[in-house]
C-alpha cells in the first residue's frame, strides 16, 4: 500500500459538529509533520501544564497537556509525533494512526483533531490533510508562521482554503501568539464550520501532492520568497571555510561559557546553602537530628545543589541551538566526520545533549531512522561527559590543580584539564563506536535526509519550559535519590553507636562496608571513602560528591577541612587521575541504564553496556594509577 | 545501438549513463527523472518532495561537498552523495530557476 492516505472504507471527510453545540472535547490531537511549528504551539496553549510520558510498550513519547478555555472548562491535548502521512509504517506513524482511530486504550479517542501545518510551505504540509480530514473528526486546520508568511511575500484566500477543505482554517502564528483566540474558539465549539466536502481517495504520494497542489491554487495560495535571512545566514554557516570554524567556535564557546560564567553563580548557590545551614544550627539545639540535617542533608544536597546553574546554563545553549535551527546545520557539517567511524550527522545531535545529559540525549535518537546507527548512538552516548561528571571533574579538578593561566588569559589550567577530559570521553565514544559499527552493528544503506528549517528566533516561552523541566527534574533527583543517599549514608555513620555516642568513622557501618571493599580499589590507588563513593554514584553520578562531603564531614581529621582539601590529604595525583578515568568511563547512572532498556526495548543492550563501561572504567583507572605513580 | 555519447545534462544520453542530482553545481536546477531507491527509501524521499517531475536545486553543501543541500518543493533537505547519485534528473531548466509551489 502506498499513498499519503491511510485508505480503507471512508472516501469522504464529512465534518461532523461536535457533539452538542456548545459541548467542548474532552480531548483533542495535536498532530502536524516534523518542523511546522507544532510543539511550539502546544507549548504556547498548555504552557507549565504538561506532562511527558511514554507510551507504553513503544519508544514514543506521549506529551499530554491541558489548555483552559476562556469559560474556565479545560481541556487534554495530545501531541502526538510529528508525522508526514498516516500511512503506519514507523513507530511514530502507527502511534498517531492508532491515537487518531482511538485504538490504544491507554489514550482517550480525540474528540477533535488540530492539524498544524506549515504556511509557508503549503503545498507539501497540505498532502497531511487529506488522510486527518477522513478520519471525520471535526477539525481545525491551523496554518502557522504566518508572520513568516506575511514577511516574505505569501498569501493565501482563507476563506477559499476551508472551502476546498469542508474545515475551519486558522491562520496563526504560535510563536508570537498570533491567531490563538481562534484556536480556543474552536475547541469552545464557538467556531462557525464550513459545508463537509467530499475528499478523494488518493493512493499514492504522486496524485497526493497534485491535490494538495489543486486545493492551493483554488485557495489562491502564493508561496512565499525562500528565506532572505536564512540564505544569508547559511552562507555564513555552511561556507567551505568559515562553516566549519563556525562550528568549532560555537562548541567551544559553549564549554567556555559554562565554565567561566557558571562559576559565580556557583558560588552564589553555595552561599545560599551555607546561610541556610547557619540559620538551622542557631535554630535547632544541638541534638542527633541536628547533625542529621547539617551533616547529612545539608552538606550532601548542597553540594549537588550547587551545580544547577551550570546545568541550566548547558540546557539554554543547547536549546538555543536546536530552536535556532543551526542544530541541523552542525548536523549537516558533522555528518562527513560522523560517517569515518560509522555514524551519520544526526548522531550528532544526540551526542552534543548528552554533553548535557544521556538521558534526552538518548532519547532523542528517535530522530535517527536508521536501527542500527540509533542503537550505536545509544551505546556511546553515554561515554559523552555530562553534566554529572562535570560536577565530580570540578571537585577533583578544582582539589588538585592550581588556578593557573596558560595561555594568557584565554585558558586556565583548570580548563585544560576539563577540556582533556571531554575530549577523552569523546575518543572513547568514537572508538566504541568503530568497534560497534564494524561488528554487531554493521549496517546496511539507508539514504541519509536531513531537513533544514528555516533560521528563527527561539522564544524565551519555549527556551524557559525547556529550562523549567531540567530544574524539576533536577531538583527533583537531589530531593529524592541525593537525599535518601546522604541519610542513608549519614546513618551507616553513626551505627553501631558506641557509648550512646556516634563511634569512630572507621568502626562505624559506613567504615565497615568501605574497609570490605577496599581490597577492590586499593590497585587504583583509591581510599575506602572513595569506594564507598563509588558504590553510591551508582544511582547518579554527583551522588559520589555528596556521600565524600558527608564522610569527610563527619571525620574528626577532615572534619575542619573543606571538601577539596580533604581529598588532597587522602588521594595521591595519580589516585586523583585514576579516579577521573574511572568517572568517565564508568556507566553510573540508574536513569540512562532504564532510558537505555526502554529505548532498545530490552534488556540485552543496557547490560552489554554496562559491563563493557566498567571494565574499561577499571581498566582504565589501573593503567593510570600504575603508570603515573 | 547509439555509439555517441552526448555530454551534458540534456537528457539524450542512453540508459545508464544518465545525469543524476550530484551532476548538479550550487545554483543549478534539474526535472527529477525518477529515483533507483528501493520502494521505502523511495517513498520517504517522496514524501519530502523529491517527486518525479519535481525541479531540484542543487544548494550550499557541507565542507567538501558532500551531503549537500537540495531545494525542492517549498523545503530545503541534505542528501548524502551516495543518495544523491541515485536521483536521476531530466533536463536544467535556466541556471538559477527557482521551484515555485
Amino acid at each position: 500500500m502506498s499513498g499519503c492516505s491511510d485508505c480503507n472504507s471512508c472516501g469522504s471527510a464529512a465534518v461532523l459538529p461536535f457533539p452538542g453545540a456548545k459541548a467542548a472535547p474532552k480531548a483533542v490531537a495535536l498532530i502536524g509533520p516534523p518542523n511546522s511549528g507544532k510543539t511550539t504551539l502546544f507549548n504556547r496553549l498548555t504552557g507549565l501544564r504538561q506532562k511527558v510520558a511514554n507510551f507504553p510498550g513503544v519508544t514514543v513519547e506521549q506529551h499530554t497537556g491541558l489548555v483552559e478555555l476562556a469559560d474556565g472548562r479545560s481541556l487534554q491535548v495530545i501531541d502526538l509525533p510529528g508525522v508526514y502521512s498516516l500511512v503506519p509504517r514507523s513507530e511514530d506513524e502507527r502511534i498517531a494512526h492508532d491515537v487518531l482511530r482511538g485504538l490504544r486504550e491507554d489514550s482517550p479517542k480525540p474528540e477533535a483533531v488540530l492539524l498544524v501545518l506549515d504556511s509557508t510551505n503549503l503545498g507539501r504540509h497540505l498532502m497531511l490533510a487529506a488522510p486527518i480530514l477522513s478520519l471525520g473528526l471535526p477539525t481545525l486546520v491551523i496554518l502557522n508562521m504566518a508572520d513568516d508568511l506575511r514577511s516574505r511575500g505569501g498569501q493565501l484566500d482563507l476563506k477559499a482554503l476551508s472551502a476546498q477543505l469542508g474545515a475551519p482554517v486558522a491562520l496563526v502564528s504560535a510563536r508570537q501568539g498570533e491567531g490563538i483566540g481562534q484556536v480556543l474558539d474552536f475547541l469552545a465549539g464557538a467556531m462557525p464550520k464550513p459545508a463537509p466536502k467530499e475528499l478523494p481517495i488518493l493512493q499514492d504520494v504522486r496524485k497526493c501532492r497534485a491535490w494538495a497542489g489543486e486545493v492551493g491554487s483554488q485557495a489562491h495560495y502564493r508561496a512565499p520568497i525562500p528565506p532572505r535571512w536564512t540564505r544569508r545566514l547559511d552562507a555564513l554557516f555552511l561556507h567551505p571555510v568559515a562553516g566549519p570554524l563556525v562550528f568549532v567556535a560555537v562548541v567551544v564557546a559553549l564549554f567556555q561559557t559554562i565554565f567561566s560564567i557558571a562559576d559565580p553563580s556557583q558560588d552564589a548557590v553555595d552561599w545560599l546553602v551555607r546561610i541556610s545551614a547557619g540559620w538551622v544550627k542557631l535554630v535547632l539545639p544541638d541534638s542527633l537530628f541536628r547533625s542529621l540535617l547539617l551533616d547529612g542533608v545539608w552538606k550532601g544536597v548542597g553540594s549537588v545543589v550547587v551545580f544547577l546553574p551550570q546545568i541550566l546554563l548547558l540546557f539554554l545553549f543547547i536549546g538555543i541551538l536546536e530552536d535556532s535551527g543551526y542544530l541541523a546545520r552542525a548536523a549537516l557539517i558533522a555528518d562527513r566526520t560522523m560517517a569515518r567511524v560509522g555514524l551519520q550527522g544526526k548522531s550528532f545531535i544526540p551526542l552534543l545533549s548528552a554533553h548535557a545529559c544521556a538521558v534526552p540525549a538518548i532519547m532523542s535518537t528517535r530522530t535517527i531512522e536508521n536501527r542500527r546507527d540509533r542503537f550505536a548512538t545509544i551505546l556511546i552516548a553515554p561515554l559523552m561527559t555530562c553534566s554529572a561528571r562535570f560536577q565530580v571533574y570540578s571537585l577533583i579538578i578544582a582539589a588538585f590543580l592550581p588556578n593557573r593561566h596558560l595561555l594568557g588569559a584565554l585558558l586556565s589550567a583548570r580548563t585544560a584539564a576539563m577540556i582533556g577530559l571531554y575530549v577523552l570521553g569523546f575518543a572513547m565514544a568514537v572508538a566504541t563506536a568503530k568497534v560497534l559499527k564494524s561488528s554487531i552493528l554493521k549496517s546496511g544503506r539507508t539514504p541519509f535526509l536531513l531537513e533544514m528549517p528555516s533560521y528563527r528566533w527561539p522564544t524565551v516561552q519555549s527556551l524557559g519550559l525547556r529550562l523549567y523541566d531540567r530544574a524539576k527534574v533536577f531538583l527533583y533527583r537531589a530531593g529524592t535519590v541525593i537525599l535518601l543517599v546522604s541519610v542513608i549514608l549519614w546513618m551507616a555513620e553513626n551505627v553501631p553507636t558506641k557509648h550512646g555516642k556516634m563511634p569512630p568513622i572507621q568502626e562505624s557501618l559506613a567504615g565497615t562496608v568501605g574497609h570490605t571493599i577496599e581490597p577492590a580499589i586499593r590497585p587504583l590507588g583509591l581510599n575506602w571513602q572513595v569506594g564507598i563513593g563509588l558504590i553510591t554514584a551508582v544511582f547518579a553520578r554527583e551522588t559520589m560528591i555528596a556521600t565524600l562531603a558527608t564522610l569527610y564531614g563527619t571525620e574528626p581529621d577532615t572534619k575542619s577541612l573543606d571538601l577539596q582539601k580533604a581529598l588532597r590529604h587522602d588521594l595521591t595525583p595519580a589516585g586523583a587521575v585514576a579516579l577521573l578515568i574511572f568517572f568517565a568511563f564508568a556507566m553510573q547512572c540508574i536513569s540512562t541504564i532504564a532510558v537505555v532498556r526502554r529505548e532498545t526495548g530490552g534488556w540485552k543492550w543496557p547490560a552489554l553496556q554496562f559491563v563493557y563501561m566498567s571494565v574499561l572504567a577499571y581498566a582504565g583507572a589501573f593503567l593510570a594509577f600504575h603508570l603515573l605513580s | 545501438m547509439q555509439l555517441s555519447i552526448n555530454s551534458g545534462i540534456d537528457g539524450s544520453r542512453p540508459e545508464g549513463f544518465s545525469a543524476t542530482l550530484v551532476d548538479l553545481d550550487r545554483g543549478d536546477a534539474a526535472i527529477l527523472d525518477r529515483i533507483d531507491l528501493p520502494g521505502e527509501d523511495a517513498r520517504r524521499l517522496m514524501e519530502l518532495g523529491f517527486l518525479p517531475g519535481a525541479t531540484i536545486t542543487a544548494g550550499r553543501s557541507a565542507p567538501g561537498g558532500d551531503p549537500q543541500v537540495f531545494q525542492v518543493d517549498g523545503s530545503e533537505i541534505a542528501l548524502r552523495r551516495e543518495t544523491a547519485r541515485r536521483l536521476k534528473i531530466r533536463r536544467a531548466p535556466a541556471r538559477g530557476t527557482r521551484e515555485r509551489m
